[in-house]
């Protein structure tokens, strides 16, 4: 299945240009509020007609501007879930669901209603009206009522913008299930690197209506932090491992990363599996000489690939352990009195870090 | 003028009303229903050009169809007259096609109820339009509906009290209408004859007061319980779409 975008667009003083590829999986797109995330996705779905351009799914052409093509929006049968829910505040919660259900065509209806309503945790909320669910709740049934429309692609707008985080927490294992158990292709607009980071296979980073980067997941988060600066609190690399083993007594699960091992919090769902975690760059020190005595766990061995120099004063530095890159953000001060270059072998000293699944 | 047949010592029934009361009573009652309902869809259509629409001439089409709110309705019953009457460029065309006759007839009356209430119904439902949330709309096409099906699943249902508002303006409207169906059909008892025309029939004749207060407090209750109806269905519908 792969969706494949080339499309320019003048929103009155903004010109949006993008052009990617997405197969299967998530594929996150990526950047601050205005970065023209939201109008790409919208012409995706035929909500936008693009002033030039050509968008297809599987050598079907849903729009082409040249040859004058655009499939209208109902027949695309792409699910759409918005930022706010958007229920049918006249319809029943289990009636929104049939809506789209209804629509799609019978011998195409891939996701059986159960089981949409036991992947989503629903069941109970069916007779009800939305006025009468909580937040997290309509966006969950509104989820439900994109998957129930057997779309060929999900593309989700911030689902979670809008909800605290302890929504956000709630729904996050359902859009990971959504992702792992259904083998819809989801597209997934989102500024925040937690999300991207826990639910994406591809980011394609925009910035000012431009597609700056695109890649896997894992390669983008271990570059300089640059292209992901939405938050520059946030910055941080994602790294791949497998869970070596899980100490239940401490509460800490051991992952194996290319050469070196690192001590996560939490435990992880099983021995021999895939997990990302997450290093913030601000969370991670450097030092000349290996240091003792110290409560962290995790000091890596590796060497400076780069330093880049902001305007705020401070450093961020990638540091090469072993074939993974960890991203430090120290002062300029500091960097120059460990006398920091390219090459230099140095420890990283972890702080904190994260299991992301 | 026609009045009102012997309304001296005639037979009158256990509600103290004339047969001929009833039979004005039960035509106000078919006249203004007919109406109501007859212009409900052209009604609709209209408010939904007028909030939706983008097209010249929007403004004149917003005018041509406030015209009867604001002219005397002695002016549109003439023009009704003009156009609509057997020899008229319109009533020529639907009596030769369709075999529908307007003047002198209960539909005459009918069609003027319908024009002078179309203003009224229009603004209502085209008020409800306004304030659905296109979001909604606009989610339906995504899973799928087309524009005919979005109107008639979303919203349809969504300007419901909208709509049910605008019915009862248009039936209380038709209900008192007098000055354009008394231009346009006339005051022909048990054919044109309305409430109202009747009522007015009533005050031109010597000792006539009676039948008008009878007639008077019959329209009150009418027009009371068709309010009271109107309260309720309004409360239906929105007990049915209770909005976030």
């Amino acid at each position: 299945m792969t969706l494949s975008v080339d499309i320019r667009h003048q929103l009155g003083t903004f010109s949006l240009e993008a052009a990617f590829t997405s197969d299967g999986g998530v594929t996150a797109l990526f950047g601050r509020s205005g970065s023209g995330k939201t109008s790409v996705i919208r012409i995706i779905a035929g909500l936008i007609r693009p002033d030039h351009g050509r968008i297809s799914l599987d050598g079907t052409v849903l729009t082409d501007t040249d040859r004058r093509v655009f499939l209208p929006r109902h027949r695309r049968r792409f699910g759409y879930v918005f930022q706010e829910a958007r229920l049918f505040p006249h319809l029943s919660v289990r009636q929104n669901l049939n809506y789209g259900r209804w629509f799609a065509p019978k011998n195409e209806r891939s996701e059986s209603f159960d089981s949409v309503v036991d992947l989503l945790g629903i069941a109970a909320l069916l007779d009800r009206r939305p006025a009468k669910l909580s937040g997290g709740e309509k966006q969950r049934v509104a989820i439900g009522r994109a998957l129930l429309s057997s779309p060929q692609l999900l593309l989700m707008d911030e689902p979670l913008a809008a909800l605290d985080e302890a929504r956000k927490a709630e729904i996050l294992p359902y859009l990971e299930r959504l992702r792992d158990e259904t083998k819809i292709p989801i597209i997934y607009v989102s500024h925040s690197i937690a999300e991207v980071a826990r639910l994406a296979n591809r980011v394609v980073v925009m910035r000012d209506g431009k597609v700056e980067t695109i890649g896997p997941a894992v390669d983008i988060f271990s570059q300089l932090s640059g292209p992901l600066a939405t938050d520059r609190r946030e910055a941080g690399v994602l790294l791949e491992g497998r869970v070596e083993e899980i100490d239940i007594r401490h509460n800490l699960t051991v992952v194996a990363l290319k050469a070196e091992k690192l001590f996560v919090p939490g435990r992880a769902t099983g021995v021999g599996k895939t997990v990302r975690v997450h290093i913030p760059a601000r969370d991670v020190m450097l030092a000349t000489a290996r240091p003792e005595g110290l409560s962290a766990l995790n000091i890596l061995d590796g060497e400076v690939r780069d330093i880049g120099m902001m305007a705020d004063g401070t450093a961020e530095v990638r540091v090469d352990c072993g074939g993974d890159t960890v991203l430090a953000r120290i002062t300029q001060f500091s960097a120059e009195r460990l006398g920091l270059r390219a090459g230099l072998p140095i420890h990283a000293i972890i702080k904190t870090v994260a299991l992301e699944q | 003028m026609a009045g009102l047949r012997c309304f001296k010592g005639q037979d009158l029934d256990a509600l103290g009303l004339s047969s001929d009361e009833w039979t004005a009573i039960e035509l106000s009652l078919r006249v203004s229903i007919v109406a109501m309902l007859v212009s409900l869809p052209f009604g609709i259509a209209a408010a939904y050009l007028l909030a939706r629409g983008r097209f010249w001439g929007k403004s004149i089409l917003n005018g041509v169809i406030h015209l009867p709110l604001i002219l005397p309705p002695v002016v549109t019953g003439f023009i009704l007259l003009i156009l609509f009457g057997r020899k008229g460029p319109i009533g020529s065309l639907l009596d030769q096609y369709l075999g529908i006759v307007f003047s002198f007839r209960w539909t005459g009356a009918a069609l003027a109820c319908g024009v002078m209430g179309f203003p009224l119904m229009v603004r209502s439902i085209r008020l409800s339009i306004e304030a659905v949330d296109r979001k909604l709309e606009e989610a339906a096409g995504t899973l799928g509906a087309n524009p005919a099906w979005t109107f008639l699943t979303v919203t349809l249902p969504l300007i419901l009290p909208g709509i049910i508002a605008g019915m009862i303006l248009s039936f209380a409207k038709a209900m008192g209408e007098f000055g354009a169906t008394v231009t346009f059909v006339s005051n022909i008892p048990g054919e044109t004859q309305t409430l109202s025309s009747a009522i007015y029939t009533f005050t031109q004749v010597p000792g006539g007061d009676a039948g008008a207060m009878r007639l008077t407090i019959v329209a009150i209750v009418i027009s009371m319980a068709a309010l009271l109806a109107s309260e309720f269905l309004a409360y239906l519908a929105g007990r049915r779409v209770d909005f976030e």
